[in-house]
């Protein structure tokens, strides 16, 4: 194996004693229609349930099927599973597995140096280098030399494995990727029965197809039991990371964030109202939540973005949990109703899964391009809380946050989240609801001097009276409103009285989120790397790396975007130099200049792949030398 | 000590104290005057009630009413009603737009609010003119319309609300005139009695940008050669006598304007009015010609399930399905493996 060798050997029984590794970084590559996704999600699974801890990256393109056998159709899935705390996905695969000549030549460059190549010799031929643009066979012009290939013919193996079945030629070959899933999980030493019962699952309504993708799973797993590949091919396995003790289970960032804006909903005691409009990479959050009813969630999906987030806040009108959720093209469209919510201070949560822009951009590919739109954009002076998550885990703990504030100081709420965190998946310590604390609403009913403009005088926020209790009638808009009696005001103080008070709402938040705290290593120091969102496992692995290299850098990864934490200005006076890596030309960078006067240098990347941890440490130490 | 009796509200407990805000002989005060009445005579409660509107002239309405009311943003309205609906299913829930508000910025939510069938009632103040940005022409506004924005008179084709909505799917359609506070109320308690999507054009007077525009068949001495008010299971006869009416030619699937007693035409061949016909209803909202009348009336009803049932349905069953739905078992769903 290429590298991470560990030392001890291993316990286990077997004839075949595996190596035992402490990481391993997979990328699973091929056609779009070749089913990489779910070879990825399934190995992943499979490694989750052993208790190896993980991170995976899922890359696909924006196409649902290109036409097959081209570059730009190439889906791949990459995860990085070690017996030690992972938080990337990993920056260069150990083991490529490319199954056709496109998916060679898109990931072949990313694979280290030595790594092992698995390929799939059944899909190269004249056409299919051809279409992937090789004038020559990669395979036999030298330019897989630097790694230990190994060519299978996965195509016709499949085919044979599954010939009893009776499947067409089509169904057969698409058969392909659960073999190529079986060798995988017999070299890392995989269990195979979650394959299995899932499979039982997907193809229940056929048993022909679960009986052949199960013969191909077993087929692959026999293959490298019996072949003779010694030293082409190793068994290895990873063992079990050291985690704290708990139950736990696989999570994507989609699906905690379900859970979290679930548990949000029952924390503040309202109904969710989830409006919200198909676009990539934010609709699994509508099919989540899609499936939810049972505990109250009512989905609309509306005729278009706009509708999906006036939906909600009319829902939030009446009583319900307005939420509302897209990517950033649909997040503009959304602007001119968020100040509406701003101005009628109802509570929302706005969800923007980010994607690589501007435009229609780069629908299947991270960034975080959208803080300055998430934190200015929108006409007027229009002040909103933001949050961003920054793990698949963390999405559940940031969306009851998003509830939290929202209800509390009746406010739109943005929840960063970005495409890369929507779809990874990680192991999570499910957990204790009994423990979060309830934050349950309450209406005013009482009609006595009823003004829908009163308010809290410590939070500012208004009183949420809603429709169908007698004696609270009242009428809310968007023209601006008498301070006082909530009746419409084109008043010059009273516009400069309202704007002040809900930018000091929001502004004072700050004393209701926790103080930041310095994320890993000490309070002052040469360097601090300042970070937010899904950018946290690569910085945090770069910062534990050139620490333990003796370099005096911490590390400060940012939730509470706006407002800011009221210490963080202090906290980085306590450094020489602040950096700050993001998926974007700078954009939290100019938050922190402009509001601390810190020379912030910036280290941006917009080629929709998270930050590689080896880039991080180069920075790091030019910085410091 | 005596007996209280509930004392019945009249239009003015629906008003609230501001100051109504339309230019002096605005057809929105006789509507804002009929559908306070309505209200009375409905004897609706005002804790129950919602009025949601977009922007423009008629979108304050919600302002003078003493209910709970929602003034949005421009041509959204019908996204607010619907998830005002479907947060609450019980509220009654009325939207007020106009010719521009629900038919040009907001052509999109009105089509649909219509197609889903969401249960509230739609009232869409026909101006065919844009009166709070001063006087531009609107997508209902007929072609040659001069305005500062068509100088030399507008050269678009203008869109026919009702046949819009027909086309929508809408299953109520009505049509009505401002000033004609008898009929007005009539057609607003039909609309409200409906479950589904109410949708009821109003004739409304800009009396700034656009006055007299609907002279032609709303002026006293006008209306009875030039309006017809269908009414289900009655003929479909105009006139002063009621002497002329529409009449099927059957050879090209369309009306025609015949006088009863003139060239054989017996009242039998008038056409009888039938709501639940929709091609009926749309032959009758595009009626054109010097004679045609302008059918007013409750032209289309035909009720089919809602689209707020419907999901409250969808939820209940869920919420029978599994009725120990709660947080930790959802936590806990899926694999899960535990480290000692």
């Amino acid at each position: 194996m290429a590298t991470n060798l560990a030392q001890k050997p291993t316990a286990s029984a077997d004839v075949h004693v595996p190596a035992s590794l402490e990481s391993v970084v997979i990328r699973f590559a091929g056609d779009s229609g070749d089913g990489m996704q779910l070879t990825g999600t399934q190995f992943t699974h499979s490694t989750a349930l052993m208790g190896t801890d993980l991170a995976t990256f899922p890359d696909f393109p924006a196409e649902i099927r290109a036409p097959t056998g081209t570059t730009f159709g190439v889906s791949a899935y990459q995860i990085n599973f070690g017996a030690r705390r992972v938080l990337t996905a990993g920056d260069q695969p150990d083991v490529l597995v490319a199954m056709n000549p496109a998916a060679l030549k898109t990931n072949l460059d990313s694979l280290k140096t030595g790594g092992t190549l698995v390929v799939d010799t059944g899909s190269f031929n004249d056409r299919t280098l051809a279409k992937a643009g090789y004038s020559s066979n990669p395979l036999e012009d030298g330019s897989v030399a630097p790694y230990q290939v190994i060519r299978l013919d996965i195509s016709r193996m499949t085919l044979e494995s599954v010939k009893e079945f009776g499947l067409s030629n089509k169904e057969a070959m698409r058969c392909k990727n659960m073999w190529t899933l079986g060798l995988m999980l017999w070299m890392y030493g995989r269990q195979r029965q979650s394959v299995v019962d899932w499979l039982k699952g997907k193809f229940a309504k056929s048993q022909q197809l679960a009986d052949a993708n199960i013969a191909a799973v077993n087929a692959g797993h026999a293959f490298g039991e019996t072949a003779e590949l010694a030293g082409d091919m190793s068994h290895s396995t990873v063992g079990r990371a050291e985690v704290a003790p708990g139950v736990y289970r696989t999570i994507t960032g989609a699906e905690s964030l379900a859970l979290g804006l679930v548990a949000g909903s029952k924390l503040a005691g309202l109904d969710i109202m989830f409006g919200s409009y198909p676009i990539t990479p934010a609709s699994t959050l509508l099919h989540q939540l899609a499936r939810l009813k049972e505990h109250g969630v009512v989905t609309f999906q509306a005729e278009d973005e706009i509708a999906a987030i006036c939906s909600a806040i009319g829902a939030s009108f009446a009583g319900s949990l307005g939420v509302t959720s897209s990517s950033g093209p649909g997040i503009a469209l959304k602007g001119e109703a968020m100040g509406l919510a701003i101005s009628t201070e109802l509570p929302l949560v706005i969800v923007n899964s980010q994607r690589g822009g501007p435009s229609t951009g780069l629908p299947t590919k991270t960034e975080q391009s959208d803080l300055y739109q998430a934190i200015y954009g929108r006409n007027g002076d229009a002040p909103l809380p933001v949050i961003a998550s920054s793990t698949p885990g963390d999405c559940f703990e940031v969306a009851i946050e998003a509830v939290r504030i929202a209800t509390k100081y009746m406010t739109p709420v943005i929840l960063l989240t970005d495409g890369y965190l929507a779809n990874a998946a990680e192991p999570w310590p499910v957990p204790d609801f009994d423990s979060l604390k309830p934050f349950p609403v309450q209406f005013h009913t009482n009609p006595e001097n009823f003004s829908p403009s009163s308010r809290d005088p410590k939070t500012l926020a208004r009183n949420w009276a809603i429709p169908g209790n007698p004696g609270t009638e009242h009428r809310i808009g968007g023209i601006e409103k008498d301070f006082a009696t909530g009746n419409i005001s084109y008043a010059a103080d009273n516009h400069q009285l309202m704007t002040d008070t809900r930018w000091n709402k929001v502004l004072g938040i700050a004393d209701d989120i926790p103080l930041q705290e310095i994320t890993q290593g000490d309070a002052t120091g040469d360097l601090v790397v300042v970070g937010w969102g899904s950018t946290f496992g690569p910085i945090y692995r770069a910062v534990e790396q050139s620490r333990a290299k003796g370099l005096k850098v911490s590390q400060i990864h940012v939730r509470y975007m706006w407002p800011l934490p009221k210490n963080l200005g202090d906290l980085l006076k306590g450094f020489k130099q602040v950096l700050v890596p993001e998926m974007n030309k700078g954009q939290f960078a100019t938050v922190l200049r402009d509001n601390y006067l810190v020379d912030a240098v910036r280290l941006n990347q917009v080629n929709g792949q998270p930050f590689k941890v080896s880039r991080l440490n180069e920075v790091i130490a030019e910085m410091l030398a | 000590m005596n007996e209280l009796s509930p004392q019945k509200l009249t239009a003015k407990d629906y008003a609230t104290d501001q100051e109504v805000r339309w230019c002096p002989g605005c057809g929105d005060y006789a509507i804002l005057k009929s559908v306070q009445k309505t209200l009375a005579d409905l004897e609706a409660d005002p804790a129950n009630t919602v009025f949601v509107s977009g922007i423009g002239c008629s979108s304050r309405f919600p302002y003078y009413m003493a209910t709970y009311g929602f003034h949005t943003i421009h041509g959204r309205a019908p996204a607010f009603a619907t998830g005002i609906k479907l947060a609450n299913p019980d509220l009654d829930v009325w939207m007020v737009t106009g010719d521009g508000d629900g038919l040009s910025i907001g052509g999109n939510h009105l089509l649909h609010v219509l197609r889903r069938n969401v249960d509230i009632q739609i009232l869409l103040f026909n101006n065919e003119i844009y009166g709070l940005t001063k006087g531009q022409y609107s997508p209902t506004s007929r072609p040659g319309t001069r305005s500062p924005s068509s100088p030399g008179g507008s050269i678009e084709r203008n869109l026919n609300p009702c046949n819009f909505a027909l086309a929508a799917g809408a299953r109520f359609v009505a049509r009505t005139v401002d000033t004609d506070q008898k009929h007005m109320p009539e057609i607003l308690k039909r609309a409200h009695g409906h479950r589904g999507a109410s949708f009821v054009e109003i004739y409304q007077n800009c009396i700034v940008f656009n006055d007299g525009v609907f002279a032609d068949f709303t002026d006293k001495k006008n209306a009875p050669d030039r309006q017809l008010r269908a009414e289900h299971g009655h003929r479909l006869v105009f006139g002063p006598n009621n002497e002329k009416g529409l009449r099927l030619n059957r050879d090209k699937v369309a009306i025609e304007i015949v006088t009863i007693g003139e060239n054989g035409v017996t009242e039998d061949d008038i056409l009888v009015h039938d709501e639940t016909d929709a091609l009926l209803a749309q032959m009758l909202v595009t009626l054109d010609g010097p004679d045609a009348p302008v059918v007013v009336g409750v032209i289309y009803c035909n009720p089919v399930d809602t689209y707020d049932a419907g999901v409250a349905r969808q939820v209940a069953k869920a919420k029978i399905a599994k009725p120990n739905a709660d947080m930790k078992e959802l936590l806990f769903a899926g694999s899960t493996w535990t480290v000692d």
